[in-house]
């Protein structure tokens, strides 16, 4: 089999067991693996700029916040309904991440993470200064009765959880198929060496702006989705944290693997919530396994199954 | 036909101007070589034909158009390919994976062809980094040639090589030489003698002597500041 053809049957093997997840797990576990799907999604988005691109960006927060609050708004004061609000939700994380990028790419290195942190700063004081609107810290919910798509229930649980599934397949089978073509090549070659990139007849500066409005464009259908899913739009996953969540479930899965941004959710999802069955310090517990794994695993649980046993794993 | 040509070329860094005034010219299918001292600004020059550091001021002219204001990958496009003084190969993609980006073509085939030039066909799936320097060396040249360039510039190409890869060099210059231009910075004397038609010998920024070998070679000035006596 071709690299190509391993690399699809990997992900849609892999959406495979996820969808026959749905009708095996336990209701709590199929809940949190609704949601694992949909941050998932936004980790699949971070991993464009960061794993492939090697662009370290502080600021994402601000891209899910925009699909989130497109989303939300639309919904909540435009009275669209779900599937139009959330062409808004990507539409606005869109265009917000292409003005990020022409400002932001002026810079390099730690210019670029302080750069998109502080935009990223901004955009939550908007979030919470135009607080008529966007309810500010506590946040609005969106009614149950709105969140319906051709007369089904998001609200159901194996609705929403299928839902999620197809917002993450699409981000995965996209990204798959983007590092497979030409241009996914051209990012690595940005991330390895972006002077020789450039030397080699590449538009460096063009690959890595289209890098930025992807990685943004899935950033913001992951806060869309999120928003429609589990019905709460709030400043909190516009805050700073949500910009270091990303980073840590990519560097955790596997920088530049594609399924590693799933793996490496599922990782930290189900270690915070199974550390704080045992002690109320489980962050601590947290914080002694995330050492170790940098300290074990530096490529990331995925990164290492590559290193080790499969050095095809796209 | 001349496909490269400078006019008034200059390049100041601080107060040091490192490339004065150069004007020069190359004819298409010629193997020339830039030699000087270190510091002469041999590579600062070829810097800004290939548009990788701009130019304070003067114009590059290349195929009769003026390249002055584009960025160096659209140079590149134009024909252009360059090869680093320092070898800049990435290190941690396969040789393949190197050579694929350079050819802009993943078939399999056409890689190794291109690996072939150079020796390293059986490396093909070997992670560049792995390699001993003189054979990343060999690969960032056959990068440059990968692409077919009208004009290849190869900025010390032989420095870190064995003597034998610098034989299978002249060789692989030798096969590419009528049908592509090269522009070749070199320190390798021998190597000079061996493939370049003509020589300019830099000094200082400005353009000390121009002429084939011989002339080079019998030039006193040229004798003085670099050649030595011996």
């Amino acid at each position: 089999m071709s690299l190509n053809a391993r690399s699809l049957a990997l992900h849609l093997g892999l959406v495979a067991v996820l969808f026959a997840l749905c009708f095996l797990l336990p209701t709590y576990h199929q809940g949190n693996l609704a949601r694992i799907m949909v941050l998932a999604t936004y980790a699949v988005g971070y991993n464009v700029l960061f794993g492939y691109t090697g662009l370290l960006s502080l600021g994402h927060a601000m891209f899910f916040a925009a699909g989130m609050y497109g989303l939300g708004l639309a919904m909540q004061l435009g009275g669209l309904s779900p599937v139009p609000a959330f062409a808004v939700g990507l539409l606005s994380a869109a265009a917000l991440s292409a003005i990020v990028a022409l400002l932001a790419l002026r810079t390099i290195g730690v210019a670029f993470m302080i750069v998109t942190l502080m935009f990223s700063q901004a955009a939550f004081l908007t979030a919470l200064y135009f607080g008529a609107w966007t309810g500010g810290d506590e946040g609005f919910v969106i009614a149950q009765a709105s969140r319906q798509i051709a007369g089904y229930d998001l609200t159901n649980p194996t609705v929403r959880y299928l839902a999620a599934l197809a917002v993450f397949s699409v981000a995965l089978l996209m990204t798959g198929r983007m590092m497979q073509a030409s241009f996914g090549h051209v990012l690595i070659g940005v991330r390895e060496n972006e002077e020789r990139t450039q030397m080699l007849g590449y538009d460096v500066y063009r690959h890595k702006l289209l890098a930025v409005i992807i990685s943004g464009t899935l950033s913001g259908a992951a806060g869309a989705a999120y928003a429609l899913l589990f019905g709460y739009v709030g400043a909190t996953f516009a805050s700073v944290q949500y910009s270091i969540f990303p980073l840590l479930w990519v560097l955790l899965g596997g920088a530049g693997t594609t399924i590693g941004p799933l793996i490496g959710v599922i990782f930290m999802f189900y270690l915070i919530d199974y550390s704080s069955g045992l002690t109320s310090a489980y962050m601590l517990i947290a914080g002694v396994v995330l050492v170790l794994l940098t300290l074990y695993a530096r490529t990331g649980l995925m990164g290492e199954v590559r290193k080790r046993w499969v050095p095809w794993l796209p | 036909m001349t496909l490269l040509e400078t006019k008034e070329l200059t390049r100041i860094y601080g107060g040091l101007t490192a490339v004065n005034h150069v004007g020069f010219k190359l004819p298409q299918g010629e193997v020339h070589a830039l030699i000087g001292p270190n510091g002469a600004g041999k590579s600062t020059f070829v810097g800004m034909v290939s548009g990788r550091i701009p130019a304070s001021s003067g114009e590059v002219w290349f195929e009769g158009r003026n390249v002055t204001d584009l960025p160096a990958h659209r140079r590149i496009r134009l024909g252009m390919a360059y090869t680093f003084q320092i070898t800049a190969v990435y290190e941690r993609l396969s040789l393949a994976d190197n050579i694929a980006l350079a050819l802009r073509d993943r078939t399999r085939a056409q890689i190794l062809v291109a690996l072939d030039r150079v020796g390293l066909a059986d490396r093909a799936d070997q992670i560049t980094g792995d390699l001993s320097y003189g054979h990343q060396r060999l690969l960032e040249i056959a990068m440059g040639v990968a692409q077919s360039p009208r004009l290849l510039i190869l900025d010390e190409p032989t420095q870190g090589l064995a003597e034998s890869e610098i034989e299978g060099f002249n060789t692989l210059i030798r096969t590419l030489a009528g049908q592509t231009t090269i522009l070749l910075i070199e320190h390798n004397m021998s190597v000079v003698m061996a493939l370049a038609d003509r020589i300019t010998v830099l000094e200082t920024g400005e353009i000390l002597a121009s002429g084939t070998p011989d002339e080079i070679h019998a030039n006193a000035a040229v004798q003085e500041a670099y050649l030595g006596t011996g």
